[in-house]
């Protein structure tokens, strides 16, 4: 089974999520801010983590960082999901080295695909 | 004391001066050489051993006539923050280093005019200077109670070598003339400390111990012979006589080398001037105010006892046997004599070099093109100049003026130097004056005080009974040299000045205005009497034509400067007036330029001769400079207009840039704000899709979780509501479009009623609310709908954040007299410090960095601040003790 963890401080999205991939047989985890996910990660890597960007105290881009510093976590596949839509807001996600990009507010559907499609490779 | 004691006595003196010289010469800007007290004490110089030992000979013998020479500095002295302002300035930028460079630069830099003012000071000042060796060599001789002897025999004439080898050797350590010795003025200074002090001493043991005071000596004076007599100012011919010797001393202090030298030349700031005009007069009222006890002490000491007066001081102190005194008294002259011999010998010397020695002919040895050697040979040059001139004035002391007390020395040489006056105040306020005028007013004032002065006390020298000062030249009558035109109610001193002087003038102004003078002259009066409007770019106003290389020029400031220095003056030159590196041709600015850089080490007329040698000029008419100036005054109008139009369009510009970065941050404030509203505004909406999504795709979900998804899209909904509430309100109170509307209200029902609605919630959550009243309960003035709000948000806020296992708020009302102050307080994580202030802003964001989640509703804080400012109070946020206080305050009287 992939583990997945989600990483959001919008407790009504994290329970639509939470649901959406458990129902999709997935092992899901979930965190509330960029810490508690780093913590969480050092227990149990999982193989894809999908990560709000802006969040009180360690925000989206500075878990990444330090995932990428980590040589377990440097290759979970990352999906920053963002409400941030900017094009510069995306080249800097995707320049930190996260696999995709989704904006806020999303389909369901093709966030599952996208993971999908990331987790064959 | 005998001859070796205070020989050793002299040498540990002079190394103690020596080494404060040294001292000053490398601290040179520290704030205990270069400042006023220093300056003011150095101009003291003026106070020679005539003040010292003369004037109590004077005082004695005449009475108060010894004032004059006094009085004619303390009332000029006021003028100075004027006129030696600008005689300072004059000199500075023209790089001026002596009252000969001064003069004959003027007067479209005359050669000829340099070399006669250089020998009228030398004649003027040397026999001053013997006056001063005599007054060493005779205080030495009472001292050490010895007799002079032959010149090879007598100690003195080894102290004369000394002090000339000493001056040669530390006055002449710059080549540029013009630079300031911080050394000698030190030590100057410290003399003219010293010999106030010494004499004031002596002056305070003849009032206080010698005698019982002012009074006792007045009484005991009253009954010698002639006292009333020698104590009246006298008849009005003594009171022309007066009036013309506080003339005399009036010129003195300006035009005296020595004063020149330490007044102008020496001058490091002209704001010193300022102190000196109160502190000098001063000094010379302290000065003058012991001379006449002392000179009528003495009187009564040694009456029927004859001794040289101007010793009296000397005398008293040996009479009553206290050596201490008679060593402090003679100290103080030695230093007197010392400071005027050094001050004055720089002087003069400096111009014997660069007004005399080198225009006339020594300029062809200064060939070298290496800098050093011409340098040295400079340096060598007056260092010898120093010398002689000290061993010629010993010898004119020791072979013709013994005869004669120090004042009357000191009076003809005051009244060589006077005719000096007419150009040198005329080149200061009179643009018509001219070379030839000033050099005709000279040489007449001279001949006739060679005429009604010189001749007649050289005469007297020889004590032989004579029929040219009883009877006048071949006999006739009006040309007596006491009693020229029969004026015979003078003294031969002011005689002498009154006629001297008067011809001087007349000559000087007929012959300025009968004759046309040459456009250069016209073009330095120009720069000397309207000083102040050229003062910063002087170049500017010099008039020039004619075709010059830069590269010739550069060589010959090489030879003097050096590289270096030549280098980096050009190069201060071109950023000066934003000239090219590049260019070959000299301009009339770099012509002056170069003129002055030469002028410290050369003198101005050989600078000119220097320059002109490699710069072919061509003539220019009198007309046309009067045009060209006439012009280049428009010019700096029309300059200065131009530059303040610029410093103002200059301002413009900064303001300009200021409302534009204004601009540019309300600008980036706007996008920051609707980036974060956009996110806020997203977010619930992100919610309300993904919980609809699933509720339409997926007919499996379990009921209690299609309850939970259906209740998100309810509080998600809310929440975009109020956000739009928000923003709308926010916008309201930003264009001022939200009123307040005030009513009588009691607070404490105010808050009950936000309070009550949220019991059921708090209790819920398990949060303690403690209310503290400590308040009387009576009525304000605020728009209570708007109070609501401020509590609603200030209590949301506490409940979102409050944190542990025993949740507690508590909520403090306050009187502070003027204001109410209510505190809501919550234990919880802190703010950080550097947020404290930025909570209040909309969708406040932590380290100004917009990744960062905005707390709480982000709109609620910044609204309660506009609610509260709109009710005259104050809002802000206190972290302690875990406990997280936010407060704010409401005014009693609105």
């Amino acid at each position: 089974m992939k583990k997945i963890l989600i990483v959001d401080d919008e407790p009504n999205i994290l329970m639509t999520l939470e649901y959406a991939f458990k129902k999709k047989n997935y092992l899901v985890f979930i965190a509330r801010d960029g810490q508690e996910a780093l913590d969480l990660m050092h227990i149990e890597i999982p193989n894809l983590v999908i990560l709000d960007i802006m969040m009180p105290e360690v925000d989206g881009y500075a878990a990444l960082h330090a995932m990428k510093e980590n040589p377990l976590l440097r290759n979970c596949k990352v999906i920053f999901l963002s409400a941030k839509n900017q094009e510069s807001d995306i080249e800097k996600g995707l320049l930190l080295g996260a696999d995709a990009y989704v904006t806020k507010p999303f389909s369901i559907k093709k966030l599952l695909e996208k993971v999908e499609n990331l987790l064959v490779d | 004391m005998n001859s070796i004691t205070l020989l050793i006595i002299l040498v540990l003196y002079l190394g103690f001066l020596f080494a404060i010289a040294q001292w000053a010469e490398k601290k040179s800007n520290n704030k205990w050489t270069n400042n006023a007290y220093i300056y003011t004490l150095s101009l003291a110089v003026y106070c020679t051993t005539w003040t010292y030992y003369g004037s109590i000979g004077v005082a004695a013998n005449s009475g108060v006539n010894y004032l004059a020479i006094y009085l004619g500095p303390v009332m000029v002295i006021p003028t100075w923050i004027l006129i030696l302002k600008k005689i300072i300035r004059i000199s500075r930028v023209n790089k001026i280093s002596g009252i000969a460079d001064f003069i004959s630069l003027r007067y479209g830099n005359d050669r000829f005019l340099g070399a006669l003012v250089t020998v009228i000071c030398v004649v003027g000042i040397l026999p001053y200077i013997a006056l001063q060796l005599k007054a060493i060599s005779e205080t030495f001789h009472i001292v050490t109670q010895t007799a002079d002897t032959i010149i090879l025999k007598d100690t003195t004439t080894y102290v004369a070598i000394a002090l000339a080898l000493f001056t040669s050797y530390y006055g002449t350590r710059y080549v540029d003339a013009s630079e300031k010795r911080k050394g000698i003025v030190m030590a100057i200074a410290v003399e003219s400390f010293l010999k106030l002090v010494f004499f004031l001493t002596i002056g305070i043991f003849v009032t206080f111990f010698a005698f019982d005071g002012f009074q006792d000596i007045f009484n005991q004076a009253s009954l010698l012979e002639n006292f009333s007599e020698k104590n009246s100012i006298g008849d009005f011919s003594q009171a022309i006589n007066w009036f013309l010797l506080c003339i005399l001393s009036l010129f003195a202090i300006f035009i005296l080398p020595r004063q020149f030298h330490v007044s102008i030349i020496e001058n490091n700031r002209e704001k010193h001037i300022k102190t000196a005009i109160w502190l000098f007069p001063l000094y010379l009222l302290l000065f003058n105010l012991f001379v006449y006890p002392i000179a009528w002490g003495g009187n009564i000491l040694f009456e029927g006892n004859p001794v040289n007066a101007d010793m009296y001081s000397l005398y008293i102190a040996q009479l009553f046997e206290q050596q201490w005194l008679v060593l402090l008294v003679f100290l103080g002259g030695f230093s007197a004599a010392i400071s005027m011999i050094v001050v004055s010998t720089i002087a003069l010397s400096t111009m014997l070099s660069n007004n005399l020695l080198i225009p006339y002919g020594f300029i062809g040895k200064l060939q070298s093109d290496k800098q050093e050697k011409n340098s040295n040979r400079i340096v060598r040059s007056r260092k010898i100049g120093i010398f002689s001139l000290i061993i010629v004035a010993y010898f004119i002391f020791r072979y013709f003026a013994l005869d004669y007390s120090l004042v009357s020395i000191g009076l003809i040489s005051f009244v060589i130097i006077a005719q000096l006056a007419p150009s040198f105040f005329g080149a200061l306020f009179w643009k018509r004056g001219s070379a030839k005028g000033a050099i005709a007013g000279i040489i007449v004032g001279f001949l006739i005080c060679f005429y009604t002065l010189l001749v007649p006390y050289a005469i007297g020298i020889s004590t032989l009974e004579n029929h040219f000062i009883s009877d006048g030249l071949f006999g006739i009558e009006i040309l007596k040299p006491f009693q020229l035109v029969g004026l015979d109610y003078l003294e031969p001193v002011p005689h002498a000045l009154f006629w001297s002087l008067l011809a001087n003038f007349f000559i000087y102004y007929g012959v300025s205005i009968s004759f046309k003078g040459n456009y250069r002259e016209r073009n330095y009066a120009e720069m000397y009497v309207d000083i102040d409007k050229y003062i910063s770019n002087h170049e500017n106003a010099f008039i020039w034509k004619g075709t010059a290389y830069k590269a010739d020029i550069e060589k010959i400031l090489n030879r003097f400067l050096g590289e270096e220095r030549t280098t980096r003056a050009l190069r201060i030159f071109n950023v000066k007036y934003n000239i090219d590196n590049d260019t070959t041709m000299a301009d009339a600015r770099l012509i002056k330029f170069s003129e002055n850089l030469l002028t410290g080490h050369i003198g101005t007329a050989s600078a000119k001769i220097l320059i002109g040698s490699v710069a072919k000029e061509d003539q220019i008419s009198l007309p046309e400079v009067l045009r060209i100036l006439e012009e280049s005054k428009e010019n700096i109008l029309l300059n200065k207009k131009l530059t303040e139009t610029s410093n103002e369009l200059q301002k413009l510009s900064i303001q300009l840039k200021e409302a534009n970065e204004t601009l540019l941050k309300k600008d980036k404030q706007k996008d920051d704000f609707l980036d974060t509203v956009t996110h806020e505004l997203r977010t619930p909406i992100t919610a309300i899709r993904a919980s609809t999504e699933l509720l339409y795709d997926d007919d499996e979900i379990p009921e209690d979780i299609k309850k939970q998804f259906l209740q998100n899209i309810i509080t998600e909904s809310d929440r975009l509501n109020r956000l739009i509430d928000q923003i709308l309100d926010l916008e309201k109170f930003e264009t001022g479009k939200q009123k307040i509307y005030l009513s009588e209200n009691q607070i404490t029902k105010t808050f009950e009623k936000v309070i009550n609605p949220l019991k059921q919630l708090l209790n819920n959550k398990s949060i303690q609310v403690n209310t503290h009243f400590e308040i009387e309960d009576f009525k304000l003035l605020y728009d209570e709908e708007r109070i609501i709000q401020v509590f609603t948000n200030l209590l949301s806020n506490a409940i979102k954040f409050c944190s542990g296992n025993h949740a507690k708020i508590d909520i403090y009302f306050y009187d502070k007299v003027e204001y109410i102050e209510i505190a809501v307080s919550n234990f919880g994580k802190p703010i950080p410090e550097d947020d404290l202030l930025t909570i209040f802003d909309k969708f406040y964001q932590s380290n100004n960095q917009n990744i960062k989640k905005p707390i709480g509703s982000g709109l609620g804080l910044a609204i309660c601040k506009k609610i509260i400012e709109a009710h005259h109070g104050k809002i802000w946020a206190e972290n302690s003790n875990a406990t997280v206080t936010l407060k704010f305050t409401l005014p009693k009287r609105y």
